[in-house]
Order: structure tokens, then C-alpha cells, then sequence
């Protein structure tokens, strides 16, 4: 059984492969858009 | 043999090294490339250095010994260096830093924040920030770095401490940026490689990867006679909510840490290297990845690491307990474990028979860990009888964390791989060191000596230079006296992360934020802000916070009181970063409701072109 301490382990299991697979589809999606800026 | 091996590996890599930083300096003609890099910078080689720039010595062998302590949970920190240090920092910060700092022609983070308000205070305040509070941070690093290569090459900490200084100043000072960034996408591709087999054979060494996790499950009674006092729950698990462990946890490693990225001066001059915002794009993917495979694999071995101390015939106890019987082997005396195989199957027998015939469950209490902790060092000696007590200075808490990491990689790795885990570190360490020593260098001549006390010189590159030679100079004697002179120096160095980070984020986030998002946002807010967070952080730091407070002596020296609070409280546990930022925000706010905007025209050319971002 997981308790409420045990919860917060696997929740960041989680969301830790969750940023990363965010971070690899942003940047296959995005990968050619820009906004592209010019011989002290 | 192994001598031999070493030294060429670590031959190998400073030629590499030294020609990247080489290729730097021939490629560095004026002010922009070794400011920004020329702004012209491939996204990998941004995402590289970005990522080994954030990641230290101290995230992979610091933190990764705090896993084997606090267990799972410290993964939260991984996912908010992936989330808020990643993609966040990339997609909501860094296009529009770009850009800005294009529209701005800003060179370094404080003239970024200067030239968006128009203000010389801010760029100097700012980069006097810099330069007063990071040789704080580089020193914590250079020391980390120093203690391992003196230990690894047996030559003196002063030796070390002075040629690691003296290999990582040379390709700064005349590479430049640039020369830091070839160097650090080099260094991160190591670190990537050496992190990566890492976790290949560390889930070896515990049978898999579900049967590593189930046994470290089933450690969790041990976790909670060592730290069940401070709410240790297991390993797999969150310490107990509101304890003294789940304070330092939450509020200290990982919100501290996490979020205090965000305003790191360092890292945000990356985004001014490249020439548009594809190249952030596509850097997102790289360091998203790169970063789950260093403090995200670094975690998960450092709480495994107590599995495979469990199972080796030598040790049969958790991680820490392995430290401590390590050293004392060295200084050739026996320690009894606190917590062991052969206690817990003594605990077990006991139990059950207590089941079977309740008349045996009454027997005299049993020690609380402390008292056995007490006994548990012994003289080494070949006869079976107990030998007398011997009292064993006790180790500071953090030397033995950081001592589990490097116990774990001589007993569970093959032997090819103890160099390739040298070189990881030793480029963890030069690749953060050399991009502070570049940030401290350029806040003291750029923007506290050129533009802060606007004294005009006709070389702007040279004055850079002497300016980073000048901040690499103050480090290396932070590195060398403070732990000297001071009895507790080493206690406040090893703070100097969590103080550094902290103090950024107070100080600069709801600025930065502002900067990049507001038009209403407003000067004198801007300056409040920033005043506001420094002040409530450092006070808080000396008079509240126990883990600085102490350690400082200015609270005890002014009060007779380490901490104005009672140590044990909650609220002395509440890391300055929780404290501070909220007054920082509020403050900043209410003065922006109060003050009229900036000129339209500044602000316009300020967001030319940044909606679209």
C-alpha cells in the first residue's frame, strides 16, 4: 500500500519523465520555427 | 598501471581542453564575443553548456550522497531542474532575453536588466551582487573539486586547489565566452557518457531495476531507526509533511535550488549567444534530456547506493553506515553499525517469538540510536573480545554524504571506470567554474567598473580580462583561507550554493520577470524589489535560518543565541528563498501600483519584436 509519503516519490517519478518527454516534443516540434536580425 | 591509466585519460582530456579553449581566443577579436560569444552560437553547444554549466561536482556527488539520505524524493528536484530550469527557463525567459537583449545590444545579465529600466543603479547594484556573493559559490565548487583531485592524485589541497585554478583560469581569461562554452559542450558530452554508464552498471549492481526498487522498499524500517526522529519515512518515500527532513527537503534543496535557477547570471547570458530563437528551440530538447540524465540518474544512485551496501558480504548496512565503517577502517578502528543484516535478522527472530510467547515481549527498552551510535566505534583488533570504546571525532553530517558517492564507485564499478567517473567530475567542476569565473569577471568590468562608475577604457576586451582575472584571484583565495582560518569555515562553504541561489532569486526574479513581461512595471519597482529581497534574505539568513545562522556567528555574536527562533521550529527551518521572494514580490508590486510608467518610446524599443516571441 502507498501511503500519502509514498504517493509524493512516485508523482515525481512522474512528472520528472513527463518534463523531459515535454522538453523532447517542444523541441522536435519547434525545431525549424523562429520568429530572423544586421564587416560599445 | 592504474597510475599510468589515469594520468594519460586525464592528459587526454586537458589537451582537448586546452585546444577548445585555444580555438576560444583565435576566435575572439572584440567585446561581443567574449561577452555573448559573438551571439552566433549552435544551439547544441548552447544547450551543452548551459546544462554543464548548471550542473557541479556538488549536484552529482553532494546531492547525489543527500539521495542516499533522503531517498526518492529528491527527485523532485530533477523534475524542477527539467521543468522550471529547462523548459521554462528556455521557452518563457530565454527567447524573450534574447531578443530584448538584442533590442537592448545588452552584453551580460545586469546590463540586460539596466538598459530594460534605464538605470545605472540597477546594472551596478546587480552586478556588484555578483561579484561580492559568487566567489562564495565558485569557491564551494573550486573547493569540491580541489578536495577530490588532491585525494584522487594524492598531492596536497593547496597544490590542487592552485593548479585546478590556474587550468581553468588560462582558457577564461583568453577565451573568453566563447572558449567557455567550446569547453563546456565538451566537458557536458563527458559528463553525459560517464553519467550514463553510471546508471547501466548501478542498476547491475542491485539485480535489475525492479528488484533494486523493491529492496530499497524494503529498507525502509532502517531509514526509519537512523532518521525516523527528523520524519524519515523510507527511502521510497516523502519524509513525514512539516518535519525537520521534509522542511530541508522541500524548502531548502529542492525549491531553493529549483527555482533559484531561474536567476542565475550565468546561465541567463546563454540565451544572448545564439542569433535566434530556433537555436533556443531546438536547445530545449538537448537540455531537457541532458539534465534528466545528470541529477535525475545521480538521485536514483545515491538512494540504490543503500541497497548495494545492504547486499555486499563487506558492509551489510545502508549507505551512510558503509561511510562511517570506511573511514573508520582507515583510521584503523572498527564501527558497529547502527543498523545492519544481522540486526535486523536478531530484530525479526525477536519479534517472532515475542508472537509465539507474549511473556518474552518484556524485556529491557532498547537503546535509542544515539546511545548506540555512541558505542558503536571501536580500536581495530584481531581478538574476538569487545574492545574497549574508543571516543572518534565525529565527522561533520556533510563530509559523510559527500563521501558516498565516491564509496560506492570504488566498490560497486569495474575498475576502467574509476577514471572515466574522474574526468566526469573533474569537467562537472571546470565547466561550472570557468562560466562563474567569466560571470564574476564581466559584473565587476563591465558593469560595475564601466558602467556603473562609468569610467571610460579604450579596450574593452583587456579590462574584461584583468576583471576576470581579479574575481579568479578572490575565489581561489576564498578556497584557501576561509576553511584555514575559520573553524566553521567549511560549514559555510558548504552553504555556498543554496546562499548564492537563493540571494539571486530574492534579489532578481520579480525584476527579471517584470523586465520581460510587464510594460507597467516600473522603475523605483524595480530598485524596491531588488533591496527588499537582499535585505529580507540575508537578515534572515543571520538572525533565522538555523543552517546559516549558525554556522555565520553573527546571530550568537550580537544575541548570545545561534538563532533568534527555537532551532527545532519550523519557521527556522523555512529557507531564506520562501521568505525573502514573497516580500520581494509584494514590495515590488505595490510600488509599480504607486509610480507612473516608463517612457513610451523606451519601451517600445525595449519589446520591438517580442509579442511574436
Amino acid at each position: 500500500m502507498l501511503g500519502f509519503e509514498g504517493i509524493g516519490v512516485v508523482l515525481a517519478y512522474v512528472l520528472t519523465i513527463a518534463a523531459a518527454l515535454l522538453c523532447v516534443i517542444y523541441g522536435v516540434i519547434n525545431w525549424n520555427k523562429s520568429d530572423e536580425e544586421e564587416k560599445l | 598501471m592504474d597510475t599510468l591509466y589515469i594520468g594519460i585519460v586525464v592528459a587526454v582530456y586537458l589537451a582537448i581542453t586546452a585546444y577548445l579553449g585555444w580555438l576560444g581566443f583565435k576566435q575572439t577579436t572584440n567585446a561581443a564575443d567574449f561577452l555573448v560569444a559573438g551571439r552566433k552560437q549552435h544551439p547544441i553547444i548552447m544547450a551543452l553548456s548551459y546544462g554543464a554549466t548548471f550542473i557541479s561536482t556538488s549536484a552529482i556527488v553532494g546531492f547525489g550522497g543527500a539521495a542516499a539520505v533522503f531517498g526518492m524524493g529528491l527527485l523532485w528536484l530533477t523534475f524542477l531542474n527539467i521543468f522550471v530550469g529547462i523548459f521554462i527557463a528556455f521557452v518563457f525567459f530565454g527567447k524573450r532575453t534574447r531578443k530584448m537583449g538584442h533590442n537592448l545590444d545588452a552584453h551580460t545579465f545586469p546590463e540586460l536588466l539596466g538598459k530594460r529600466f534605464d538605470s545605472r543603479f540597477i546594472q551596478g547594484a546587480t552586478g556588484l551582487l555578483i561579484f561580492l556573493f559568487m566567489p562564495i559559490y565558485a569557491g564551494s565548487v573550486l573547493i569540491g573539486g580541489a578536495i577530490f583531485i588532491a585525494q584522487t592524485f594524492s598531492i596536497s589541497y593547496d597544490a590542487a586547489v592552485l593548479g585546478f585554478t590556474i587550468i581553468t583560469a588560462v582558457y577564461v581569461v583568453f577565451g573568453g565566452l566563447k572558449g567557455v562554452m567550446y569547453t563546456d559542450a565538451f566537458q557536458g558530452v563527458l559528463m553525459f557518457i560517464g553519467m550514463a554508464l553510471l546508471l547501466i552498471y548501478a542498476y547491475t549492481s542491485v539485480g535489475g531495476v525492479m528488484a533494486g526498487h523493491t529492496a530499497l522498499s524494503k529498507l525502509a524500517p532502517e531509514a526509519k531507526i537512523l532518521f525516523g526522529k527528523g520524519g524519515h519515512m523510507g527511502w521510497t518515500s516523502m519524509p513525514a509533511f512539516g518535519s525537520a527532513m521534509w522542511m530541508q527537503l522541500v524548502t531548502t534543496i529542492v525549491m531553493g535550488v529549483g527555482i533559484g535557477v531561474l536567476a542565475q547570471p550565468q546561465l541567463i547570458v546563454r540565451f544572448m549567444t545564439v542569433k535566434s530563437n530556433k537555436e533556443i528551440n531546438r536547445a530545449v530538447l538537448v537540455g531537457g534530456v541532458f539534465i534528466l540524465f545528470m541529477t535525475g540518474v545521480a538521485f536514483t544512485v545515491g538512494a540504490l547506493s543503500n541497497v548495494y551496501f545492504w547486499n555486499n558480504p563487506k558492509y551489510q548496512t545502508v549507505a551512510i553506515e558503509a561511510v562511517k565503517m570506511a573511514q573508520a577502517e582507515k583510521e584503523g578502528k572498527v564501527y558497529k553499525p547502527v543498523v545492519s543484516v544481522e540486526l535486523t535478522k536478531k530484530r525479526e527472530a525477536d519479534a517472532a517469538a515475542a508472537l509465539l510467547n507474549p511473556a518474552l515481549a518484556v524485556k529491557e527498552p532498547a537503546k535509542p540510536a544515539a546511545a548506540v551510535q555512541s558505542a558503536a566505534i571501536a580500536p581495530k583488533t584481531g581478538a574476538a573480545a569487545p574492545a574497549a570504546p574508543a571516543p572518534a571525532k565525529p565527522k561533520a553530517s556533510g563530509a559523510l554524504t559527500d563521501a558516498i558517492i565516491p564509496l560506492f564507485i570504488n566498490e560497486a564499478m569495474p575498475k576502467w571506470f574509476i577514471p572515466i567517473f574522474l574526468i566526469t567530475l573533474l569537467a562537472a567542476a571546470m565547466s561550472t567554474l570557468s562560466s562563474q569565473f567569466h560571470t564574476m569577471g564581466t559584473a565587476l568590468a563591465r558593469d560595475v567598473y564601466e558602467k556603473g562608475l562609468q569610467i571610460k577604457s579604450k579596450n574593452t576586451v583587456l579590462v574584461n580580462r584583468m576583471g576576470t582575472l581579479f574575481t579568479i584571484i578572490l575565489s581561489l583565495g576564498v578556497a584557501i583561507y576561509l576553511p584555514r582560518f575559520f573553524e566553521t569555515g567549511s560549514a559555510i562553504i558548504a552553504k555556498g550554493t543554496a546562499i548564492f541561489f537563493g540571494l539571486c532569486a530574492c534579489a532578481v526574479i520579480p525584476m527579471y520577470v517584470g523586465a520581460l513581461y510587464s510594460k507597467r512595471f516600473t522603475k523605483a519597482a524595480a530598485k524596491s524589489g531588488f533591496l527588499a529581497g537582499v535585505a529580507v534574505s540575508l537578515l534572515w539568513m543571520a538572525f533565522i535560518h538555523s543552517a546559516e545562522a549558525a554556522p555565520l556567528g553573527i546571530c550568537m555574536a550580537l544575541t548570545g543565541k545561534a538563532s533568534l527562533l527555537d532551532p527545532r521550529s519550523w519557521i527556522s527551518n523555512l529557507d531564506p528563498l520562501i521568505a525573502a521572494l514573497p516580500v520581494s514580490i509584494i514590495v515590488s508590486l505595490l510600488v509599480s501600483a504607486l509610480t507612473s510608467p516608463m517612457d513610451k518610446e523606451h519601451l517600445k524599443k525595449c519589446f520591438n519584436g517580442i509579442e511574436k516571441v
